[in-house]
């Protein structure tokens, strides 16, 4: 079978060639953001070329010049392009022996390849893969014949190698913010207050004397940009134009909107899902409501965009999740053919999700559209970043559970109201702009054929990963939300692990059993028995003490999106009137691990992003949107907040890789949830996990 | 006032013309042609800016032009090359202290600080050291790590 985006681009030289000697031209088309998907990427390329690291060379994400493999997103880069990289390299290395078998005249079965040189019986024959490429012509489609590597062959997947990219983010110049094209124009884009604001005024004249120097401004409908040779002197104009701008129908929402709970009043669609309840007697029932407020991606860099038209092309440098979205996108926008925009990504800070990186670009490539020639930079200030990227859902949770005599877990519902987790709408700038009255109306979302499955990010892991003998869940989806909601890591599933596995904690107490030995008797498979039972040995649970004691052990465990990798985690906390973390343990089987450094650092970071979630964050509404707009409103986990943490990983047999940049979060944070209710001896259902919550819970 | 002032940046004498009071960080990004200090918050809130001003760690984006004239600024390319890393890049890689990298420049200028005025310091005093500055991705242990492991590296360096 060939992998899907590889049966997508199937030309074979899109994915690898041989230009230079030396090297492989390795190309796909997912990017780098600091999780170290071109690393691993390139790894199983060089695994299956039979070359070293150090010989392939990755293609920087450009419309054209890779295949479009669509966002980066979902933790499956590695599951999806990987597969689709796997095949490519496979088929490629399997054209050079045959075409050297031929020349040679020789059984295919006696060539072997090193280092790109080719053997026959163990000993170089005079080819490697330049000496053959003029004669192999790559210009073909894949047809998925060819036999990768298994795991027992395997000797660059499978080892920890650095990261291709983090040397230059060491030593300076690294990141699409770090570019300065020459004639290059600053951009600063003043942000309409809300979808439906009408700029009723804007003193020009006291924005150009606030601005101490020459600035353009560009004005059309809603969108107004400052642009200036000097970065300080449009910064300047925005500063004024924000005190001067009067806007008309200008968003003014209630800081209630805030709680999690409000989510009940807003309208919403309702998708049910799941069995019927089944009709039993002497069954124990157990609810409770839970719920996590709007949180941010808090990328550490406020996003930019960079743009250039000229001669009737467009170029559009991104630090984006996918360059090929973007350019529909601007195709859309510009009514350029796709053939005349090109998008090029480079390197931006950590994004977890869809942040401010597109409308950045978008911006950027709006004012380069109005004023052909010099190239535009538009960057957004951290109060940018905070105040209009999308947010993560807030989403109320309501739990319901039926425990049969023995304290069985027999019937379990998940009633859900979140906004959208997925949201990849029109930009900021689109909706700022006058409509077009000739314009077609934007195409509407797909929807999935009648019958077929749905997804929707609110759901994942609604369930939690047990055997259950009947569960549903019911998801309203609350649309349109006050704020933009989009992805964040994971979506709702680490929230829903989250509340999912403090519930069950809630159930094994009510059953009066250890909630180990409660989760254990509801896994059957046995790879998630062994990330159970391996972090409780971790963490030495068995030392596990009366509850109240103001020190607390929890766990947490989950299949990730239901169907992926398993993880288990342990949190031990102490708490006063906060909380403190005193250790982080977590056990993963992400099957195939290709970077086992890498993968380590993915599940520690996701952890400890997880850990600030519960306990420090959350994005308040208000007035024309989004109230936290700097790191004192909205503050995240600090390095002396940072517990140790210890990782182990399983290495199965399973040939599959699953994802791994959002595996951690989840039991993390219901680990984290478990061992505070642990140590208060009553439980906290609201998140973050503040002081003030604290001392409510206490008092309740 | 736009005039020309001179500093040692990454010791090298620079002179540069623009406003006095113009933060550090745009002239050292759009003038002086330096990446290392990143813009992060622009209100001293984050770290990403930071860098040495005759030895003592700053944010750039607070601090404005005229206050380092004729003073030693150093980013974290004047901290080492590719080529002959400072023991902390070089720790850093070694063990993988980075994921997104956006903060880790302005971390060096910071642990470099720390280093120097003490050599072996604790975690703990690591942590308070750093504690300014926010790392997103969660790699706060491996570059707590690291800089343990540069400054032994440094006081065996020192000794030998």
């Amino acid at each position: 079978m060939i992998p899907a985006t590889l049966q997508a681009n199937p030309e074979l030289d899109r994915w690898v060639r041989f230009d230079t000697v030396g090297l492989a031209r390795v190309a796909f088309g997912k990017v780098e953001y600091g999780q170290g998907t071109l690393t691993a990427l390139a790894q199983i390329a060089a695994e299956e070329l039979d070359l070293p690291l150090s010989m392939i060379e990755v293609v920087n994400a450009a419309t054209g010049a890779v295949p479009d493999e669509g966002m980066t997103v979902g933790s499956m880069s590695v599951e999806s392009s990987g597969a689709s990289v796997r095949a490519a390299c496979a088929e490629v290395r399997a054209l050079f022996v045959a075409k050297a078998a031929e020349r040679l005249d020789c059984p295919p079965e006696e060539i072997d390849i090193r280092d790109g040189v080719l053997l026959v019986n163990g000993l170089p024959c005079g080819e490697d893969y330049w000496t053959l490429a003029p004669q192999v012509d790559l210009v073909r489609p894949a047809t998925g014949q060819a036999r990768w590597k298994s795991p027992d062959q395997h000797r660059i997947v499978g080892s920890s190698q650095p990261r291709l990219d983090l040397p230059a983010k060491l030593f300076g110049e690294a990141f699409l913010h770090d570019i300065r094209l020459p004639g290059m124009v600053h951009a600063r884009v003043l942000r309409q207050p809300g979808p439906k604001a009408r700029l009723a005024e804007l003193d020009e004249a006291a924005v150009r004397a606030a601005a101490g120097g020459e600035v353009e401004i560009l004005r059309e409908g809603a969108f107004v940009a400052f642009i200036a040779l000097r970065e300080q002197v449009a910064a300047r104009a925005l500063a004024a134009a924000e005190a001067h701008a009067v806007w008309e129908d200008a968003r003014d929402l209630s800081p209630a909107l805030t709680e999690p709970a409000s989510l009940k009043t807003l309208p919403h669609t309702d998708h049910p899902a799941g069995a019927e309840p089944a009709e039993g007697s002497n069954r124990r029932r157990h609810a409770a409501t839970y719920g996590k407020p709007y949180i941010a991606h808090g990328s550490m860099g406020p996003s930019c965009g960079l743009a250039q038209f000229k001669d009737g092309k467009l170029t559009v440098w991104t630090h984006g999740q996918g360059v090929y979205p973007l350019r529909q996108m601007l195709v859309r926008i510009s009514g350029l053919d796709p053939e005349r925009i090109e998008v090029i990504h480079a390197q931006g800070p950590g994004c977890y999700g869809h942040n401010g990186a597109d409308d950045a670009a978008v911006d950027a490539a709006v004012i380069a559209l109005r004023r052909p020639g010099a190239p535009v930079r538009a960057q957004w200030r951290r109060e940018d970043e905070f105040g209009w990227s999308p947010v993560g859902a807030a989403m109320h949770i309501e739990l319901a559970a039926e425990l049969d005599p023995s304290g069985r877990l027999v019937d379990y519902t998940a009633e859900i109201w979140s906004g959208p987790h997925v949201g990849r709408g029109r930009s900021l700038a689109e909706l700022a702009l006058p409509k077009d009255p000739d314009a077609p109306p934007p195409p509407p979302p797909p929807q999935p054929p009648p019958g077929a499955p749905r997804f929707s990010g609110g759901i994942l892991n609604a369930i939690p990963s047990y055997d259950i003998p009947a569960s549903r869940t019911l998801e309203h989806l609350v649309v349109p939300t006050p704020v933009r909601t989009s992805s964040l890591r994971g979506l709702g599933g680490p929230v829903n692990t989250f509340v999912g596995e403090s519930f069950i904690d809630e159930l094994a107490e009510i059953a009066g059993q250890d909630p180990l030995a409660y989760r254990l008797s509801m896994i059957v498979d046995p790879r998630g028995r062994a990330v159970v039972e391996t972090v409780a040995r971790m963490a030495d649970w068995s030392r596990r003490w009366s509850p109240g004691a103001g020190r607390g052990l929890g766990l947490a465990y989950d299949r990730h999106r239901d169907r992926a990798g398993y993880c288990a985690a342990v949190a031990e906390v102490e708490v006063e009137a906060e909380v403190k973390l005193v250790k982080l343990w977590c056990c993963a089987d992400a099957g195939l691990i290709v970077n086992p450094d890498g993968a380590r650092n993915q599940i520690e970071g996701g952890m400890i992003m997880a850990a600030s979630w519960v306990l420090k964050e959350q994005v308040r509404l208000g007035g024309a949107g989004i109230a936290t707009t700097t790191w004192d409103d909205y503050p995240i986990l600090r390095f002396s907040e940072v517990p140790p943490v210890e990782i182990e990983l399983i290495n199965t047999k399973d040939p599959r890789p699953f994802g791994i940049g959002e595996l951690s979060q989840g039991p993390a944070m219901g680990a984290i949830s478990n061992a505070v209710a642990h140590a208060l001896g009553t439980r906290v259902r609201e998140l973050p996990f503040t002081r003030e919550k604290i001392a409510q819970a206490l008092l309740a | 006032m736009r005039r020309t002032i001179e500093l040692i940046l990454n010791s090298e004498t620079r002179a540069v013309e623009a406003e006095e009071t113009a933060p550090l960080l745009d002239v050292l990004r759009n003038d002086l042609g330096v990446s290392g200090a990143r813009y992060g918050c622009g209100l001293g809130q984050c770290g990403a800016c930071a860098v040495l001003v005759d030895g003592k760690e700053e944010a750039a984006c607070l601090l404005p032009l005229e206050a380092v004239e004729g003073k030693a600024v150093l980013t974290s390319e004047g901290l080492g090359t590719p080529e002959h890393p400072h023991p902390l890049q070089a720790a850093f890689l070694e063990l993988q202290a980075g994921q997104c990298g956006y903060c880790l420049s302005g971390i060096l200028i910071g642990a470099k600080a720390l280093l120097d005025r003490n050599p072996d310091p604790s975690r703990e005093e690591i942590a308070q050291a750093l504690d300014w500055h926010l790392c997103r991705c969660g790699v706060h242990n491996r570059v707590m790590d690291a800089i343990v492991l540069a400054a032994r590296r440094m006081r065996e360096g020192a000794a030998a």
